[in-house]
C-alpha cells in the first residue's frame, strides 16, 4: 500500500519531501545544528530512513534532512564524482571500501544494520513456492537481482550454497524493482531482503531459507569529509546508530549489531 | 551546422514549390558565409558544445587499450543486436500506428482533439518506470487485458522480446506522431483537395498526395523515434525485465555495467553512440536527402 503511494505521487511529479510538523518541531529547542542534510543511502534503506528522518528533525528542527535513495554503487560513483553529500550508508562492504578507498569517509566506517535474503512471492503464494529449490524450475516466472548489485551477488552465493542452476527470466536492476513484479503478481517469486518483504506490506509474502545465512548483507555508514554540513553529518550517523535508530531498523526487518 | 539538408529534415515543411526556392537562397547565403546573424550564431556555438562535449568526456575516458578485448565479449554483441532489431521494429509499429493518429490529429474534425493530443503524449511526460508498470497493469499477467491472453491462451507478454519491443513503442512513438502532426498542420491542403475534386477518393489522396507531401516529417520523426527507442531504459527494464539476449538491451547492460566496471559501461556506450550515429548518416545518404 505504501508502494502504492509511492506510485502515486511519482505520477504527479510531486517532489516527496520529509517536513517536521510544526507543532511538534518546537520540543527540541536549544540546538546548534541547522542547515541542508543530504544522507546519501542505499534503496534498501528508504523507508527506516525517511522514518528517522521525522524523528531527527523533531530533535534538531533548524537542519533539514533530505535523501538521495539508490543502489550503493551508483551513489558511490556519485559522491566519488563530487556530490554533495554530508552521509553515505551503503548496503554492502564493497561499495563503501570505494568511498573509504578514495578518501571520501570522514573516519572508520560503522556497521549500522545487516539484512539477509528472503524469497518473496505474491500473497497466497498462487505459485506454490516450497523454497530455494524452486528457482531451478524453469516453468515459473522468476526475478533477481542482477549480478553487478549487491542483492545479486547475493542471491548468486545463496545458488552456490544450495547447489542450484537457477532458471530466471529477469535481472532487475535492483531489489525494489524486482519487488515490484512480485507485487504486481507478474512473477510467481523473487529473491529480495527481508526487509523489502516487509516494507511492501499485506500484497507480498516472505518465505525463509536456510541458506540465507550464507549471504548476509551489512550496511556500514559513515560522515563524508567533503562534508558541506560536517556536524549534522555526525549528529546523523550517531542517531542512526543509537537505541531508537536500532529501535526503527529492528521493526523494519533489520538485523542489528 | 552549415549544411541545408538539416534544415529541411528536422522542420515542417510547406509545400515542395516554395521549399526548393527557400533551398536555393539559403545555399547562397551559406556560401558567402556572413550571413548567419552573431546572435543565432553564439548561442548556436554555446548549445552544440553542451551537446557534443559530454560525448567527448566518454571519448576521453575510453579504455582504448583493451577496447577490442571488451567488444569482443559475446554479451555486447547480443545486446548490441537486440537494441537494433527492437528499436527498428518499434519504429515500424509507431509508423503503422502513429502516422494514423497524426493525420486524425492534424485533419479530421472530430471532437476533443486536443484532449486527444494530450492523451498521445502522456508518454512523454511519464516516468518511463511508470509507464513500465502501467504497461504491467494493461499487459502483464493479471492486468486487463494481459489476464486475458495468459488465461485464454497461457501467453503472458512480460520478460519477452515482444515485450521490449512494446516498451520501445510505448515510449517513442509520441516522438513520430508530433512530428507527423508536425508535417500535415503545415502542408498545403489544397493539394489535398485538388486530388478530391479531381475523383480520389480519400485513401488515395492520403497514399498519393498526402504521405509523399509530409515523407520528410514522417522521416524525421521515424529518427527520433528510433534513436528514442534505442536508449530507452525505464519502461524495457520493468515491463520487459534485464535478461541477456531475450530482453537485455544496450542502455541496460550499459546501466548494469555502470554498477561495478564503469570502464565497461563508457566502451558500452560508445558502442551504442557509434552505431547509431553511423545507422542515422547512412539512412540521410541514401534516404532522406532524396526526400
Amino acid at each position: 500500500m505504501r508502494r502504492a503511494v509511492l506510485l502515486a505521487v511519482l505520477v504527479l511529479g510531486v517532489t516527496a519531501c520529509s517536513e517536521a510538523d510544526p507543532t511538534v518541531s518546537g520540543q527540541g529547542g536549544g540546538d546548534d545544528l541547522s542547515g541542508p542534510l543530504t544522507v546519501f543511502a542505499a534503496a534498501s534503506l528508504t523507508d527506516v530512513f525517511e522514518r528517522l528522518g521525522e524523528l531527527f528533525t523533531v530533535d534538531h528542527p533548524e537542519v533539514e534532512v533530505t535523501f538521495n535513495f539508490g543502489p550503493s554503487s551508483g551513489l558511490a560513483t556519485q559522491i566519488s564524482q563530487g556530490a554533495p553529500a554530508d552521509v553515505f550508508a551503503s548496503a554492502n562492504a564493497s561499495q563503501m571500501a570505494v568511498v573509504a578507498d578514495a578518501g571520501s569517509a570522514d573516519g572508520v566506517p560503522t556497521i549500522v544494520a545487516a539484512n539477509v535474503l528472503q524469497i518473496a512471492v505474491p500473497a497466497g503464494n498462487p505459485a506454490g513456492i516450497t523454497g530455494i529449490g524452486d528457482f531451478e524450475n524453469a516453468g515459473l516466472t522468476l526475478a533477481i537481482c542482477a549480478p553487478e548489485v549487491p542483492c545479486g551477488a547475493a542471491a548468486q552465493t545463496v545458488f552456490a550454497a544450495a547447489g542450484i542452476t537457477p532458471s530466471v527470466d529477469s535481472l532487475d536492476e535492483d531489489v525494489r524493482a524486482a519487488l515490484t513484479k512480485v507485487e504486481l503478481g507478474e512473477v510467481d517469486a523473487a529473491l529480495v531482503y527481508v526487509t523489502d518483504v516487509i516494507a511492501a506490506g499485506d500484497s507480498v509474502e516472505g518465505i525463509d531459507f536456510p541458506e540465507a545465512e550464507e549471504a548476509i548483507n551489512s550496511y556500514p555508514i559513515v560522515a563524508l569529509a567533503a562534508a558541506p554540513n560536517p556536524d549534522a553529518a555526525q549528529a546523523w550517523v550517531e542517531f542512526v546508530l543509537s537505541d531508537v535508530g536500532s529501535a526503527v531498523l529492528a521493526e523494519a526487518g533489520f538485523r542489528t549489531p | 551546422m552549415n549544411d541545408p539538408t538539416i534544415h529541411e529534415v528536422s522542420l515542417p515543411d510547406p509545400a515542395s514549390e516554395p521549399r526548393r526556392r527557400r533551398r536555393r537562397r539559403t545555399r547562397r547565403s551559406d556560401a558567402s558565409g556572413t550571413r548567419i546573424p552573431l546572435a543565432l550564431l553564439l548561442p548556436a556555438i554555446v548549445g552544440i558544445a553542451f551537446l557534443v562535449l559530454p560525448m567527448v568526456g566518454l571519448l576521453i575516458r575510453a579504455p582504448w587499450s583493451d577496447l577490442l578485448v571488451r567488444l569482443a565479449e559475446p554479451q555486447v554483441g547480443q545486446a548490441l543486436r537486440l537494441s537494433l532489431v527492437t528499436a527498428s521494429l518499434a519504429t515500424v509499429v509507431s509508423m503503422i500506428l502513429g502516422i494514423p493518429i497524426a493525420w486524425v490529429l492534424a485533419r479530421s474534425r472530430i471532437r476533443g482533439r486536443s484532449i486527444l493530443r494530450a492523451l498521445v503524449t502522456v508518454p512523454l511526460v511519464l516516468p518511463p518506470v511508470v509507464g513500465g508498470v502501467a504497461l504491467f497493469l494493461v499487459l502483464g499477467r493479471r492486468g486487463l487485458i494481459g489476464s486475458w491472453l495468459y488465461e485464454t491462451f497461457g501467453f503472458s507478454l512480460p520478460f519477452t522480446t515482444a515485450a521490449v519491443v512494446i516498451a520501445e513503442t510505448f515510449v517513442a512513438m509520441p516522438f513520430l506522431v508530433i512530428s507527423v502532426e508536425g508535417a500535415l498542420r503545415a502542408a498545403d491542403a489544397r493539394f489535398e483537395d485538388a486530388a478530391a475534386t479531381l475523383g480520389a477518393d480519400g485513401w488515395s489522396t492520403f497514399r498519393r498526395v498526402t504521405l509523399p507531401l509530409v515523407a520528410p516529417g514522417i522521416a524525421a520523426g521515424a529518427v527520433l523515434c528510433w534513436a528514442r527507442a534505442l536508449g530507452e531504459f525505464g519502461a524495457t527494464i520493468t515491463f520487459a525485465g534485464n535478461f541477456p539476449g531475450t530482453t537485455q538491451t544496450m542502455p541496460l547492460a550499459v546501466y548494469l555495467a555502470l554498477q561495478n566496471d564503469p570502464q565497461a559501461a563508457i566502451v558500452l556506450s560508445l558502442v551504442l553512440l557509434a552505431v547509431s550515429l553511423a545507422t542515422l548518416t547512412l539512412l540521410r545518404e541514401r534516404w532522406l536527402t532524396r526526400a
